[in-house]
């Protein structure tokens, strides 16, 4: 039987079904063809309002959803926090409220407090899609990267997938976990040892601190952006540091397998997280994920806001 | 004015009463506690079925008046005690301002006797401010009514301040009730840390913040000879080395709330905020540790760390909402799950939430000897009730236990010799 988008909300991977899984990368599939049409345009969402809501900077992401609402013909209107009323004290709550009362369809939000996408989607009727929320989840980002994974590797069962870095504050490396978890990815989290969240293994990793003795096996390098203020709470006590424990380098890369495919959710930190060499070079699937993106976010849009709504 | 409380079965831990027996109240004191007793009476309570026992106390709340009126009220906060059951409450001084002077303490005590509610046993802050600095004036403070004193809320960081005044509280006899938190490590979480807050995405906060403060506690008890109660206590690891420190003989006492031997971290998935508390709710094994600590004597006293908030302060994302939860109202029903799991009989029960709490604040209490003030407090252990927002007395309303079944629960409560609540409802002056 195929498989039918129930969800109002767009909150996490955790949430998702393998086959909801599967369904959106199908959707994204037929989207991704429109990105390279002449008119990149369908009236899939015509007459429909989606509000970009961010309370933390993003230019990638923002741009992201504005890009696959505008291809799908919906009505976008943006929301950011500085210069609006949440600077002058008013709840989560009340912005939504205040957004949904001029009939928006689809709240999309990025908002600095993990859970406050769940919490939202409590409190308004209109769909929510998470756009990252503290370091839960970036559910949208989750699906765009195992897409890109299963673009490259054609399947992502018995993959050998290896998340680089911050793990502890990756919203990111969150998302991925529990999709690649549930197409049956084999997954390595690496990083320094005050960056790996406790009890991680329950989510059914392997956890390692030496890059070196991993790289060899790996699939997939998924390289998180380290935050370079994370070092003044003494999880690492230098960038130079870490980029010469963690950093993939272009000696490192020659240990990896030929086939790798090289990841990163942006922005780069070049020569810390990686080396501009390795971010630019033929193995890298960066700008691949930026295009996927894209199709993905239109696919979840597509899906949410055309939900069969409960009154 | 002179009362028989019939047919009740009286448990009275320290005159090792335990057995059906009529309680006879004259002058707002216990007069006689007897198999029989025909006195004639101005006013009979029927208590077959109930259990009888001295009032009982709970020796960590807060009032939030003054300063937080919108949270709770003195008012407020003793109606939701006697229908919880309790005689007597200790408001912890994290008021606005800060209870630190004599004539805050005395503010509480007066406003309770204007209420005739309940009585309430005020703490006043160790610090100024609470602020770890400067010592207050505890002279003056149990003068005022102090019965303890607290810079709840807060850790006394800086070992020696709370050195002195460990040493100086030994003059007046004052115990001092320690919130044990490592503000290094406890690093600005807002869970407890561990696999649940891995998956949540939130901060968490190390079992330890809260055993290395014990463990340091226990040094400062030992070297100054002071008498400390610990607040609050959540982790296996606090209660390992209370348990080793009682057994070598430190001044040292606990307690614990209901939440922590009923709930996990896990009640904090899907971000309920109306589990969000300071400490955090920790995990099974520290749930099981806890009831082996009530049983063994580890943990002195069942407490509420009753701590109201608006809901539109709860209703926020997870991080923003503050720590606290209510629990006058469902302590009783909570804890009597623990004799219904045989982790207590009835009298440890009463020894918890009455005896012991007296014995630590050296307040005549806790006891129904004759000549004894008549705080008194009757309970039928299997009356069935569901907790409903809307009959709460509490002004806030932030429970994890809303729409929880409940079994057992106050029906009457003697505050000195005067019923004021009755059948279960409250007796406005």
């Amino acid at each position: 039987m195929k498989t039918q988008w129930t969800k109002k909300d767009f909150l996490s991977v955790e949430e998702l079904s393998r086959e909801e899984i599967e369904l959106i990368f199908t959707t994204t599939e037929s989207f991704k063809e429109v990105s390279t049409r002449d008119v990149k345009k369908v009236p899939a969402l015509r007459g429909k309002t989606i509000a970009n809501l961010f309370f933390e900077p993003s230019t990638r992401t923002r741009t992201s959803f504005e890009v696959a609402a505008k291809r799908l013909s919906a009505d976008i209107i943006n929301f950011s926090s500085s210069g609006s009323s949440t600077s002058k004290g008013e709840s989560l709550t009340d912005t939504a409220k205040n957004i949904e009362a001029m009939h928006v369809d689809t709240i999309v939000m990025r908002h600095p407090s993990s859970g406050s996408a769940e919490y939202l989607a409590r409190c308004v009727k209109a769909g929510v899609i998470n756009a990252g929320d503290g370091i839960h989840e970036h559910p949208t980002q989750g699906l765009l990267d195992i897409f890109t994974m299963k673009e490259n590797k054609k399947s992502i069962e018995g993959l050998r997938v290896c998340l680089v870095g911050d793990i502890l504050h990756s919203r990111v490396a969150r998302s991925n976990i529990w999709g690649l978890k549930k197409l049956g990815a084999r997954i390595t989290v690496c990083g320094p040892p005050t960056l790996i969240p406790p009890g991680i293994e329950k989510l059914g990793v392997e956890v390692s601190y030496d890059i070196d003795s991993v790289i060899k096996d790996q699939d997939v390098l998924n390289i998180l952006r380290i935050q370079l203020e994370r070092q003044k709470g003494a999880f690492f006590p230098s960038i130079r540091e870490y980029a010469a424990e963690f950093g993939i380098s272009t000696d490192r890369m020659k240990k990896a397998k030929k086939d790798v495919i090289i990841m990163h959710p942006g922005p780069i930190n070049r020569g810390v997280e990686l080396a501009s060499e390795v971010a630019d070079g033929p193995r890298s699937v960066i700008l691949d994920q930026v295009t996927n993106g894209v199709a993905v976010r239109m696919a979840i849009l597509f899906h949410t806001t055309l939900v069969e709504r409960k009154s | 004015m002179k009362i028989l409380i019939k047919g009740g079965h009286v448990i009275d831990p320290k005159n090792k009463i335990d057995g059906l027996m009529d309680v006879f109240i004259e002058d707002q004191r216990i007069k006689k506690v007897a198999k029989s007793v025909s006195e004639k009476a101005d006013k009979q309570i029927d208590a077959r079925g109930k259990i009888v026992c001295p009032g009982l106390i709970d020796v960590h709340v807060h009032l939030r008046q003054p300063g937080y009126e919108y949270k709770e009220t003195i008012e407020t906060g003793l109606r939701a005690a006697l229908k919880g059951g309790f005689t007597g409450v200790c408001p912890m001084p994290n008021t606005n301002p800060i209870a630190d002077r004599r004539s805050d303490m005395e503010f509480l005590i007066g406003e309770a006797k204007r209420l005739a509610l309940g009585r309430i046993w005020p703490v006043g802050a160790v610090t100024l401010k609470e602020e770890g600095k400067e010592l207050t004036e505890f002279g003056e403070l149990k003068k005022g009514g102090a019965v303890a004193l607290s810079d709840d809320g807060h850790s006394i960081s800086d070992s020696n301040i709370l050195r002195r005044a460990c040493e100086y509280s030994r003059k007046f006899d004052l115990v001092i009730m320690v919130h044990c938190q490592d503000e290094g490590l406890f690093c600005g979480g807002c869970m407890n840390e561990g696999f649940m807050s891995t998956r949540l995405g939130l901060p968490g906060i190390p079992a330890e913040s809260e055993s290395v403060e014990v463990a340091r506690d226990i040094q400062l008890a030992d070297l100054t000879g002071a008498r400390l109660h610990f607040c609050h206590i959540s982790s296996k690891k606090s209660l390992d080395l209370i348990r080793q420190a009682k057994a070598q003989g430190s001044r040292v006492t606990a307690e614990t709330c209901p939440h922590y031997f009923h709930l996990t971290d896990e009640s904090v998935l899907h971000y309920n905020t109306n589990a969000k508390m300071n400490p955090p709710l920790r995990t099974q094994e520290d749930v099981d540790a806890i009831k082996r600590s009530l049983k063994d004597g580890t943990i002195d006293i069942i407490s509420t760390d009753h701590a109201p908030h608006a809901e539109s302060e709860k209703d926020a994302e997870f991080d923003k909402a503050p720590f606290g939860i209510i629990g006058l109202e469902t302590s009783l029903s909570l804890s009597l799950r623990l004799v219904e799991e045989k982790v207590l009989s009835l009298a440890e029960l009463v020894t918890k939430m009455s005896v012991k709490p007296a014995e630590i604040l050296r307040i005549d209490r806790g006891h129904l000897s004759q000549d004894s003030v008549a705080d008194v407090t009757i309970f039928d252990p299997g009356l069935e009730w569901i907790v409903e927002k809307e009959k709460l007395e509490s002004k806030s309303k932030n429970s994890p236990f809303l729409g929880w079944r409940m079994k057992g629960r106050a029906t009457d409560v003697l505050v000195e010799g005067r019923s004021v609540l009755e059948d279960g409802v409250i007796l406005d002056k």
